[in-house]
C-alpha cells in the first residue's frame, strides 16, 4: 500500500500476525509531512508562546521585548483578571454540566432506544450545526430578545418581572454556550453508551434492581469513559469561547477570551495574554 | 428517555427554525434580528445584495476547499502511518496529533498570528495564512477520523489479495483504498465543516481577508442583513443534503464493489 504515495516504498514485510498487519520499515515517513506542519505550525508558536509570556512587560511592540523569564507576567495576569477566569471557568463549568443532563437522555435514547432510526438520530444531532456557528447565534440573540417568545412567556408567567430581560444576562450567554457545545457532549457520550452490552443492563433487571438502581449501579459507571470525553471536549473550547460572550452578553458578561481577543487584535500587548492563557 | 431525547433533539433545531423564518423576513429598519415583520421571497432574490457577502462567501469555500483537500491528503497518510506500522515515537505522534484538539481556540489563533508577526510575514496574512491555520487545526481531526476507520477494518482482505497474487499497489488500489474510503470522506466533510465555519482562528489570521464567519461578525456593527438568514437556510439544507447522500453511499460501500466485480463468474 506504500506505493501509493511519493514515498520510499515498504520493504515486504512479511506479516507477522493475522489480527494486527503492522510493519516495521519505512512506512512511518508517511508521518512526516503531517508532522512537520504541526510542528511549524502547532507546537513551535505554542511554545513560543510560552516563552513570551515570561518576557518583561515593559517592552512594547516596537521596541520590542526582553527575555527576562518574568514569571510574575502570570500573577499580573490572574490578579488583572482574576474575576474573568473565575466568570470564565464558572459559565464554562455549568455549561458542561447543563450539556451533561440534556445530552445523556438524548445519546441513551441514540444507544439503546432508537432501533433502525438510529443513524437518521445521529444525523439529526448533528444537523443543527451544519449552519454557522454565528448564525446560531444571532438566532439565540433573536429568541431570547426582549419581544422574544422565551422572554415574553417567562413573563407571563411571573417567573421573569416585567421589566426583567434574558439577553444580556448570565443566563443567556449559558444558554447559547450550552446549545453550541450540546453535540461535543453527545457524540462522545453515544459512542461510549452504544459500546455498552445492554445485556448487562437487562441482567440488573432480573436481579431485582430498579430502573434506577440498575441505571445508577450499571449503565452510568460504564458510560464514565464517555462523560469524561465529553466534559473535557465541552469544557475546553466553552471556557475559551468569547463568540457567545459577546454576542448574547455585554461586557458584563465577558469571559477570558473576549479579554486575550481584545489584547492582542487591539492592544497588541503581547506578553500579557500569553501569561494568561498558558496559564 | 426516548421522549426526553427526541425533546432535546426538537431543541436543537428551533434556532434552525428561527434562521428559516427570517430569512423571509422583511425587516423595516436596518437590522434583522429583531422579531418577524413581514414575509417577503425579497431576500431569497436578493443574496448578493450585502456589500461583500458573496465576496466573503467565495473566499471562504476557496479557503475551505484548499484546506480539506491538503488535510485530508496529509491526515491520511498519517492514519496510515499511524495504524499500519510501528516505529518508535509512536506515542508521542499520537500525542502531537491530540494536542490541538485540546487546545483552545484562542491559544491556537493568537500563537500562529504571533508567530506570523515575528517572522515578519504579517504583511502576507490572508488567503495563505488562513490556509496554513485551518489545515492545522482540522489536519488532527481528520487523523483521527481515518484512523477510526482503519483500526476497525479486516486486514485479512488484503493479505488474501496478496495470497492470490496481487502486488503491494494492486491491493491497495482494489482494497485498501476502496476499504478506506468512507472515513476518508467523513473526514473530509468534517474537515470542511470545520473550516468553513471558523470564526476565531480565523479571526487572528486574516489580515484584511474577510470570510463568511467573519462577514457575519463584522455586521454586528452595519446590522444584520436579513439575507444572511438565506445563506444560513441555504448552508444547512445543501450540508443536509450532502450527509444523506454521504450516508447512503458509506452503506453501499460497505462491502467494496471492486470485489465484488472482479470475483470470477464460476
Amino acid at each position: 500500500m506504500t506505493e501509493a504515495v511519493t514515498t520510499p516504498p515498504a520493504p515486504p514485510a512479511p506479516v507477522v500476525d493475522g489480527e494486527n498487519a503492522r510493519r516495521r520499515g519505512w512506512g512511518w515517513l508517511l508521518l512526516i509531512p503531517g508532522m512537520l506542519w504541526l510542528a511549524i505550525f502547532f507546537l513551535f508558536p505554542t511554545v513560543q508562546l510560552f516563552f513570551t509570556s515570561l518576557y518583561d512587560p515593559s517592552g512594547s511592540f516596537e521596541r520590542g521585548y526582553a527575555m527576562t523569564w518574568h514569571v510574575a507576567n502570570y500573577a499580573d495576569a490572574i490578579i488583572d483578571t482574576s474575576n474573568l477566569f473565575v466568570r470564565s471557568f464558572m459559565y464554562a463549568a455549568i455549561t458542561t454540566f447543563v450539556c451533561l443532563l440534556l445530552a445523556y437522555p438524548l445519546a441513551y435514547a441514540i444507544a439503546f432506544k432508537s432501533g433502525r432510526w438510529k443513524n437518521v438520530m445521529l444525523v439529526l444531532v448533528i444537523a443543527p450545526f451544519f449552519t454557522s456557528f454565528l448564525l446560531r447565534t444571532l438566532s439565540w440573540r433573536a429568541i431570547l430578545s426582549d419581544q422574544g417568545p422565551v422572554t415574553s412567556f417567562l413573563q407571563t408567567i411571573a417567573i421573569l418581572p416585567d421589566d426583567g430581560r434574558l439577553l444580556a444576562t448570565p443566563v443567556a450567554v449559558i444558554a447559547g454556550l450550552v446549545y453550541n457545545f450540546l453535540p461535543f457532549m453527545t457524540l462522545p457520550l453515544y459512542a461510549s453508551l452504544d459500546k455498552v452490552d445492554y445485556r448487562l443492563i437487562e441482567a440488573a433487571g432480573d436481579l431485582y434492581s430498579s430502573p434506577f438502581t440498575g441505571f445508577r449501579t450499571v449503565t452510568f459507571p460504564l458510560s464514565l469513559p464517555g462523560v469524561v470525553s465529553g466534559t473535557l471536549l465541552t469544557f475546553i473550547p466553552a471556557s475559551g469561547d468569547y463568540i457567545n460572550a459577546e454576542l448574547l452578553g455585554t461586557p458584563k458578561q465577558y469571559m477570558i477570551g473576549n479579554r486575550i481577543q481584545a489584547a492582542f487584535l487591539t492592544e497588541r500587548n503581547y506578553p500579557w495574554p500569553r501569561a494568561c492563557r498558558s496559564s | 428517555m426516548l421522549f426526553v431525547g427526541i425533546l432535546v433533539l426538537v431543541y436543537t433545531f428551533v434556532p434552525i427554525g428561527y434562521i428559516f423564518a427570517l430569512s423571509f423576513n422583511q425587516p423595516s429598519g436596518r437590522s434583522a434580528t429583531a422579531e418577524f415583520e413581514s414575509f417577503t421571497w425579497n431576500n431569497w432574490e436578493t443574496i448578493c445584495e450585502p456589500d461583500g457577502l458573496c465576496g466573503s462567501l467565495k473566499l471562504s469555500f476557496q479557503i475551505s476547499i484548499t484546506a480539506t483537500i491538503l488535510a485530508t491528503v496529509l491526515g491520511t497518510l498519517m492514519a496510515f502511518a499511524l495504524v499500519r506500522h510501528t516505529f518508535r515515537g509512536r506515542a508521542t505522534s499520537n500525542l502531537v496529533i491530540f494536542l490541538p484538539m485540546a487546545t483552545p481556540e484562542v491559544v491556537l489563533g493568537s500563537s500562529l498570528l504571533a508567530m506570523f508577526v515575528a517572522v515578519g510575514v504579517d504583511g502576507l496574512l490572508g488567503f495563505i495564512t488562513l490556509v496554513i491555520a485551518h489545515v492545522m487545526f482540522t489536519l488532527s481531526f481528520v487523523v483521527v477520523t481515518v484512523k477510526a476507520r482503519l483500526a476497525g477494518m479486516d486486514s485479512r482482505l488484503e493479505q488474501a489479495a496478496m495470497d492470490l497474487y496481487a502486488n503491494e499497489w494492486q491491493t491497495f488500489r482494489l482494497i485498501t483504498l476502496p476499504l478506506a474510503m468512507p472515513g476518508i470522506v467523513a473526514a473530509a466533510m468534517l474537515a470542511f465543516s470545520l473550516s468553513f465555519d471558523d470564526f476565531i482562528v480565523t479571526n487572528f489570521t486574516s489580515g484584511q481577508s474577510v470570510t463568511f464567519p467573519l462577514f457575519v461578525y463584522g455586521s454586528k456593527l452595519k446590522g444584520f442583513a436579513p439575507q444572511l438568514f438565506v445563506v444560513g437556510t441555504l448552508m444547512f439544507l445543501i450540508s443536509f443534503v450532502f450527509v444523506i447522500a454521504a450516508e447512503l453511499y458509506g452503506s453501499t460501500r460497505r462491502s467494496p464493489p471492486n470485489l465484488r466485480r472482479r470475483r470470477p463468474t464460476y
